[in-house]
């Protein structure tokens, strides 16, 4: 990734990453942030902006499995990663057990906050099939959402491991 | 036709967001995400003083900078915009003179934002500093500028009203206690940050703006106002809403300098504030005062009360008269008193405007009375269960009226009393809880939409049009403004139950003005009650075209037809019957395309009393709450934590189960953070909490399970009986809290949020109280 050129005053450079399962290049300036790669260069808008910066969540992507908060995250450096958002994990049009629950359970409301929850609680479920409550709390405890004061949310989250048990 | 017990119910049935799907994938478009190819952005620049009379704005180096595209100033409208018709006193952008630091003095439109950015700090200002007042206090004293030239002591408003006897009713108490309560200001933090896009035609002088209002209408009045356009030139979009919680229940300064930039730059701009800028706009709850009086009865019997508030209201009348009003009336309505004195001060201060906010005006006053009654229910050794039950309302020989003139028809409060008493344990734990641990209790209601609207123009309060074509698809076109409420599903189950269909037979289309009827919008919980009355008597009236349609296929009489489960058939026949799609056939049958039409209007006798601001806090129902909240306190930090809340919340009737529950939740939840954790606090004008990691609400980890009962009062005059689910349930939550915290410790707490600072210094001035005394008895 060395190739540089120089657009509009910042400096470009080549990244390669795998978005949503498909990989992508694309010139990118050293100093843009991951969210706004994603709903300015990708055009994907999924990824909502909650704050001026790490402290609510909304954001929440996965890369490498892992949640990751989007608006203080370098594109650049998801170079050679997997970045998933919320636009990947319906399959098919067919939703996915957490964007079922989320549903079903009402642990949307406003929507919002519902991206970066369902991503939060995809890399908990992936890392801990099984959570229980606390654990819940404590994964999730840095996504705010500030309509359904998070009883349904947890519901949503535990409906959908259980339905991963069955 | 007979209403024969339907196969199909899409009323009453818990029932998932019809618009969830969009909101779970990704897929719904917020006002930030619209498309918008080729859109300017546009920016304000904002004062960084609290109070300053404005010398010169000088743009010329800023217009200057390549790629900038326009700049507009306080010059660029000189029409006021607000809330009341007699008290709009708000520019879109300051002229003259600035009241508060955020307040807007001129916006770009540029190419890129760093270009937009890098033109504000071009922008040259000249001011001349004026004295700047941070409370309510401060703005009152004697010798004080003025903030508005035509309001005398800073005062917005003074409410006085008095009902009854004060003073047989006070000479009638065995007790007469009163305490000062002290509430700081919090703000509505929803999720998305405020954005909107206008798109401005100079060919064909249009203006179309896509905002995150939970009032377009409202907008689009303060739009051709501001703009001096007819309303007909405008088209005002609600896109998916990120919560709005009151904060957009009126025109907001920069919808107006965005759509004032458009036409300046002669075509679209964006403008996505920082979350910094949506603090600033606030409009939230006001900083306030609240000095109660209640006398009482050996028994418990209330026999009078007394209610001082003042309020913080910021620099601009905003809905400062609505919320005093509210404070006094929603005294009322609740308990049965036979004399309540209410005064109510609005003052002007050099901070940002403050407005509605979910429990609009009830939640201070109701926090204060719901604390004195548990006080002065200890002292006379009764039970504060019992005590509301002794003064409930609806005692043999109430009429329905209230001592203020406005109306209760229905009143599930003693029901929702007994559910937590019950659901908690009441009874048995309250006194035998754990160290550290405790029960509280308390009770609250609100309106089911405000039976006067703002702008009184004669029309019904609420207008649904429902479509009918070829395809057979029931299209809904309401003004209701969805803000993830779930208005838009209750309609959706409202028309479908009413006409006995399939929910997935009904699609809703809401909020644009080009194509939906105008509505009030989403605010004082109107939109269940009033707009979900004008769907279902749309629904009735597409219903009796349908059943003609279908008797005359089946050469039987209207009155004979059976109607069920998306089946017409002659009523006790055998036949099979005719379906939706062949009774759409039939009745389109020379006419085409259908349109109906429903309406709702409040009868005159429901909007209150005759008395001045009678028509605020009036409406056709309340909804009532109690509940119980179970706490632990650290006795090192005196940290609270929230261990369990039962809650039980008449709403009528639940039309969506799913979402009532819900919106008592969050409405619970959002109390508790303004009873811990939240306040708004400034240094000289700045605000100190202008962000979330500041502005501390409560995450996952500091909050409770909440167990919620929907109680059905069945309201004579609500849809299907149902009355309000989204505010009635927060304000009870505060109140419950502080008298937990003084089971807990026996500290009353007067100031609110409840910190653990302000507890602990209050808890330990306790405790050596109460060690001084023991060593005192030895």
């Amino acid at each position: 990734m060395t190739n540089t050129m120089m657009t509009g005053g910042a400096t470009k450079k080549l990244l390669q990453l795998t978005l949503n399962g498909k990989p992508r290049t694309d010139a990118v300036a050293d100093n843009m942030l991951l969210i706004d790669y994603l709903r300015e260069e990708v055009g994907i808008i999924g990824t909502k902006q909650g704050c001026d910066g790490g402290e609510c969540g909304a954001c929440t992507v996965l890369i490498d499995d892992t949640p990751h908060l989007a608006c203080i995250t370098l594109a650049a450096s998801c170079a050679g990663k997997r970045v998933e958002t919320i636009e990947a994990l319906a399959d098919q049009g067919r939703l996915s057990r957490l964007q079922r629950a989320f549903h079903e359970k009402l642990g949307t409301q406003c929507g919002y906050c519902t991206p970066g929850f369902v991503m939060a609680a995809e890399g908990l479920l992936r890392k801990n099939p099984h959570p229980d409550e606390t654990q819940i709390r404590e994964e999730l405890s840095g996504n705010i959402c500030r309509c359904t004061g998070y009883v349904k949310i947890i519901e949503s989250v535990q409906a959908a491991a259980e339905e991963s048990a069955s | 036709m007979t209403d024969a017990p339907a196969k199909i119910h899409a009323a009453g049935t818990p029932t998932p967001l019809i618009d969830g799907v969009e909101k779970v994938t990704g897929r719904a478009h917020y006002s930030a995400d619209l498309p918008a190819e080729g859109a300017l952005v546009g920016r304000i620049l904002r004062s960084q003083w609290s109070h300053a009379e404005i010398l010169e704005i000088d743009t010329s180096q800023a217009l200057a900078l390549p790629g900038v595209r326009a700049i507009i100033t306080g010059a660029d409208c000189d029409k006021t915009y607000g809330v009341l018709p007699i008290a709009m006193n708000e520019y879109p952008m300051a002229r003259d003179r600035v009241r508060y630091r955020g307040e807007p003095l001129a916006a770009v439109a540029a190419e890129d934002e760093a270009t937009a950015e890098e033109a504000l700090r071009l922008i040259h200002i000249k001011v001349r500093e004026l004295p700047a007042y941070y409370t309510a206090e401060d703005a009152r004293a004697p010798g004080a500028t003025l903030l508005h030239d035509d309001k005398p002591g800073n005062i917005e408003r003074e409410v006085h009203h008095e009902f009854g006897d004060l003073k047989a009713g006070f000479k009638a108490a065995d007790i007469i206690r009163e305490g000062t309560y002290d509430f700081g200001e919090v703000t509505h933090m929803h999720m998305e940050p405020h954005a909107a896009l206008a798109d401005y035609d100079p060919e064909r002088d249009r203006l179309t703006l896509w905002t995150v209002s939970q009032v377009p209408y409202y907008v689009h009045l303060m739009l051709a106002r501001c703009m001096g356009m007819e309303e007909a030139r405008i088209r005002v979009i609600k896109p998916y809403v990120g919560g709005g919680f009151g904060a957009r229940t009126e025109a907001l300064n920069f919808e107006l300098v965005l759509s004032l930039l458009a036409r300046a730059a002669r075509g679209r701009v964006r403008m996505v504030l920082t979350r910094e800028e949506t603090f600033l706009t606030h409009r939230g709850r006001p900083q306030s005062q609240i000095k109660l009086r209640i006398g009482m009865t050996r028994d418990g019997v209330i026999t009078a009360t007394e209610c001082q508030a003042v309020q913080r209201g910021g620099a601009y009348a905003g809905y400062g008269i609505v919320t005093i009003l509210y404070a006094g009336s929603l005294l009322h309505c609740i308990y049965d008193i036979p004399a309540v004195k209410y005064d109510g001060y609005r003052v002007y201060a050099n901070l940002p405007p403050c407005g509605a906010m979910r429990g609009h005006g009830t939640v201070k006053t109701r926090h204060a009375f719901e604390c004195l009654l548990d006080a002065m229910a200890e002292e006379l050794g009764l039970d504060p269960m019992d005590v509301r039950r002794v003064n409930r309302l609806d005692k043999p020989g109430f009429d329905g009226v209230a001592l203020n003139g406005v109306w209760v028809k229905s009143y599930g409060l003693p029901e929702c009393i007994d559910w937590v008493e019950k659901a908690s344990g009441w009874r048995e734990c309250k006194d035998n809880m754990p160290q550290g641990r405790a029960l509280g209790f308390a009770c609250s209601h609100y309106v089911s939409g405000a039976a006067k609207p703002v702008h009184w123009t004669g029309e019904p309060h609420a207008v649904v049009n429902i479509k009918l074509d070829f395809d057979a698809g029931v299209t809904v076109l309401s003004g209701a403004a969805d803000i993830g409420q779930g208005s838009t599903t209750m309609l959706a189950q409202a028309v479908a139950e009413v006409l006995h269909i399939d929910l997935s037979r009904v699609r809703v289309i809401t909020n644009d003005s080009a194509i939906t009827p105008k509505d009030n919008g989403s605010y004082s919980s109107r939109v269940t009650f009033m707009v979900g009355n004008a769907a279902i008597d749309a629904a009735r009236n597409l219903r009796a075209v349908l059943v003609e349609a279908a008797a005359r296929k089946l050469d039987a009489k209207p009155e004979e037809i059976e109607v069920d489960a998306e089946t017409f058939r002659v009523e006790g026949g055998q036949d099979p019957g005719l379906s939706f799609k062949e009774v759409t056939e039939a009745a389109l049958k020379g006419t085409g395309a259908i349109t109906v039409k429903g309406t709702f209007a409040t009868p005159k006798e429901a909007q209150g009393g005759g008395h001045r601001g009678g028509a605020v806090g009036s409406t056709m129902g309340f909804s009532y709450a109690a509940q119980v909240v179970e706490i632990s306190i650290d006795p090192i930090t005196a940290r609270i934590k929230v261990e369990k809340v039962w809650v039980a919340h008449d709403c009528g009737y639940a039309i969506n189960p799913l979402a009532v529950e819900g919106q008592v939740q969050g409405s619970v939840w959002m109390g508790m953070g303004q009873a811990m954790f939240e306040e708004t606090r400034y240094h000289e004008g700045l605000p100190q909490h202008a962000t979330l990691l500041t502005y501390s609400v409560p995450i996952m980890t500091d909050s409770p399970p909440i167990e919620c009962h929907i109680v059905e009062s069945i309201d004579p005059n609500g849809p299907f009986g149902a009355k309000e689910a989204g505010e009635g349930s927060l304000t009870s939550f505060l109140p419950a809290l502080a008298n937990a915290v003084y089971n807990a410790t026996g500290v009353r707490m007067t100031e609110l949020p409840i910190t653990p600072d302000r507890l602990l210094e209050a808890w330990t001035k306790k405790r050596a109280e109460r060690a001084r005394a023991q060593k005192g008895a030895a």
